[in-house]
């Protein structure tokens, strides 16, 4: 079939990608720079103007994952027979050679990533959970007051979150959930539940109500009915809300700064708290940066095209 | 199989009385094709049976057992809805299996059941397929081959063709008679098409406003109607209806129908004054509204208003007075407006309905 534009329209479109180029650039150029930073020598990180070609390296890698640790006074290290990595965190030898002392240990960011996936996974999975439900019964059931309902539901996201984060420390103090994974958690779960809410009912509403009926009349309760039927027909608007929420929590920084710090602090927290005293190392926080970013975006990848059906929010469905 | 009976069913949807006092006997086997205008009451008296709604009063009982207060899974009906409500993400094996899946079938029997019935409905090459990839036709195939797997007691449709065009709509008409009378399993179907309803029933039931018009065979609503409502919803194209006063003269008994006197046989005179009807409204199907070229006993001269042809025959309104008189006459027989001829009414064919309740007279001449 082919398609008559006219001079007007070509322009547009040419005008269109352009924008769209302009746009990929703006959000790339720092992602650029936060990889390219992760494996640059330090002396390469801070230049100016930026240094663009440089011979890569894995050392902020392996300085990110470890950490150095000074030695009780008798105890010696062998630098000459340490295995590889522990010599680039060492500085060459020049560390211990200017102590004597001084020993390699795993850093605080492998445990600190860890909690992040938990955190986030646990509350995707549970805001989803809950969030479908929810709207599945507003969705299907007379519920009185469902408006103000919904309207409720929505007002809990219209104060930003860091307003309450001085009363939620002093009752998560009081309860002991400070620093838990539970309490973080709970956190997320209760930011994200109203999107998920209000996200999962535009889709729930857009499944005919006869399918579950046809389901009804053939045998099925309303639960199987609910599994075998809505939650396969809802993948797609499961999956753009898992999405979304799973960016949230992911990304949180405020409250996880105040609300942890060992146990159960997650890596955005973890991160600048390495820039510590004195001169900060960028190449190793960049190279955090950089793993950070990593798990939002193959969870991304994966879903891509339920995200894309997602976003036009039922409009292609028929 | 099974018999299904309606009890005095009332329904409201809030303030609104959408069933009232519907009571109603389908027999074991029987066709039954619930007919009647949008808007009726058809889906939600069929979706009461299923148990998809709740009655707000009266009994539905399936083998005389009370089953108004049962879930729909326990009822064991089945029902083809008007978009076919397939699984989108299921293929058509899986659809067909579907209703199977809810007890503990054995795979193997699954299997044999579906591919027996694929094979009844002419489906067996799209079992692979999902829905999204099929015509209109056969998903309407699948969705009743999916009513008829489980072999229940009782098959409800709504509508299951209304959504196909015209010419899939008549092969899909005898598809279901021949289903029908190889199953024989007792079914409701709910259309707003009269030509359906016709071709299809046992029993047509007339529904207007929530409330049962007539009960009857296909050849009792168009011959018998009940009312004015039946009269006229029924037979294509409408009947004519129109104020009639009897009249007495000189030993003829006429009745006048817009000003116009036709003459009709003296009984009538004796058996309307009988039932002490106000005002009298008479009904007429083109067909027996006759016209002829020449002059003949008993007939008006009258003028042609508009010619429509429909292939066979031609449906011809004649001007008769200041209203008008729908003909139905051979093609061609008329040849353009204004044209002069002369019309009778086959009296035998007349209905009389009593204007104000809209009750027919029950009076048949000849
Ligand atoms: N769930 C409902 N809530 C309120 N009114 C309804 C509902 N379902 C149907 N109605 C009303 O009941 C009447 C009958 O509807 P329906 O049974 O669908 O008619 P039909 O199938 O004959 O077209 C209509 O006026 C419709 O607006
Ligand atoms: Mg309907």
């Amino acid at each position: 079939m082919a398609t008559v534009t006219s001079y007007g329209q070509r322009l547009g479109n040419r005008v269109a990608v352009g924008m769209i180029i302009l746009a990929l650039i703006v959000f790339l150029a720092p992602i650029a720079w936060i990889g390219a930073t992760a494996f640059k020598p330090r002396n390469l990180a801070t230049t100016v103007p930026p240094t663009i070609f440089f011979a890569p390296e894995v050392s902020p890698f392996v300085k990110l994952f470890t950490k150095r640790v000074q030695l009780k006074p008798n105890e010696k290290v062998d630098y000459e027979s340490a295995p590889w990595w522990e010599r680039i965190v060492l500085d060459g030898g020049e560390r211990i050679s200017r102590t004597g002392r001084g020993e390699v240990q795993l850093s605080g960011y492998p445990s600190r990533f860890l909690n992040s996936l938990i955190v986030a996974i646990t509350s995707t999975f549970l805001a989803v959970a809950m969030g479908t439900i929810t709207a599945y019964g507003f969705s299907r059931f007379k519920v009185k007051g469902e408006a103000d309902w919904l309207f409720f539901i929505l007002s809990t996201r219209m104060l930003p979150p860091v307003v309450v984060a001085i009363p939620m420390f002093l009752m998560y103090r009081a309860v002991g959930l400070n620093d838990t994974h539970l309490g973080l958690i709970i956190l997320y779960t209760a930011f994200n539940v109203s999107f998920a809410v209000w996200l999962m009912k535009g889709f729930i509403d857009e499944i005919p109500r006869e399918y579950e009926e046809a389901a009804l009349v053939d045998g099925y309760t309303r639960m199987e009915a609910f599994f075998k039927i809505v939650l396969p027909e809802a993948a797609t608007g499961i999956a753009a809300t898992a999405v979304f929420c799973f960016i949230t929590a992911w990304n949180e920084y405020a409250f996880a700064l105040i609300m942890t710090n060992r146990r159960a602090q997650t890596a955005p927290p973890f991160i600048p708290s390495q820039v510590g005293s004195g001169l900060p190392d960028w190449t190793v926080i960049a190279s955090g940066t950089a793993l950070f970013l990593l798990p939002v975006a193959i969870f991304t990848f994966l879903l891509r095209n339920h995200l894309l059906r997602g976003m036009s929010f039922g409009a292609i469905r028929k | 199989m099974a018999e299904i009976r309606l009890e005095n069913v009332q329904k409201y949807f809030g303030a609104v009385h959408v069933i009232r006092e519907v009571s109603l006997t389908v027999k074991d086997r029987e066709f039954c094709v619930l007919l009647g205008p949008s808007g009726c009451g058809k889906t939600t008296t069929l979706r009461a049976i299923a148990g998809l709604e709740e009655v707000s009063e009266g009994r539905i009982l399936i083998n005389g057992k009370p089953v108004q207060n049962l879930h729909a899974s326990d009822r064991d009906i089945a029902f083809v809805f008007q978009l076919y409500a397939l699984y989108p993400h299921l293929t058509v094996f899986e659809n067909l299996a579907f209703p199977l899946r809810a007890t503990r079938i054995p795979d193997a029997e699954v299997r044999k059941s579906v591919t027996s019935v694929a094979e009844s409905i002419g489906i067996t090459h799209l079992l692979k397929l999902r829905p999204g990839a099929l015509s209109g036709g056969d998903m309407q195939r699948v969705a009743i081959g999916r009513a008829l797997v489980r072999r229940p007691k009782a098959l409800l449709m709504d509508e299951p063709i209304g959504a196909l065009d015209a010419k899939l709509r008549e092969q899909m008409r005898t598809e279901l008679k021949r289903l029908h009378l190889e199953n024989g399993s007792t079914s409701i179907y709910v259309t707003h098409d009269q030509v359906e309803a016709m071709s299809l029933a046992d029993t047509v039931v007339v529904m207007h406003d929530g409330v049962l018009q007539q009960v009857g065979s296909p050849s009792d609503v168009y011959l018998r109607p009940a009312n004015l409502f039946v009269a006229q919803f029924i037979g294509s194209p409408v009947m004519n209806i129109a104020d009639a006063q009897l009249r007495d003269e000189a030993g003829k008994a006429s009745v006048l129908v817009h000003g116009a006197a036709f003459e009709v046989p003296r009984e009538v005179l004796a058996a309307v004054s009988s039932r002490q009807v106000k005002d009298m409204a008479l009904g007429i199907r083109p067909e027996g509204v006759l016209i002829s070229h020449e002059e003949t006993a008993g007939a008006r001269s009258v003028s042609v208003h508009l010619i429509q042809p429909y292939g066979p025959f031609d449906i011809v309104d004649l001007n008769v007075g200041s209203q008008t008189l729908r003909a139905r006459t051979p093609s061609g027989f008329a040849s353009g407006k204004g044209q002069q001829v002369w019309a009778r009414l086959d009296t035998t064919q007349a209905h009389f309905f009593d204007k104000s309740s809209g009750v027919s007279l029950g009076l048949r001449l000849g």
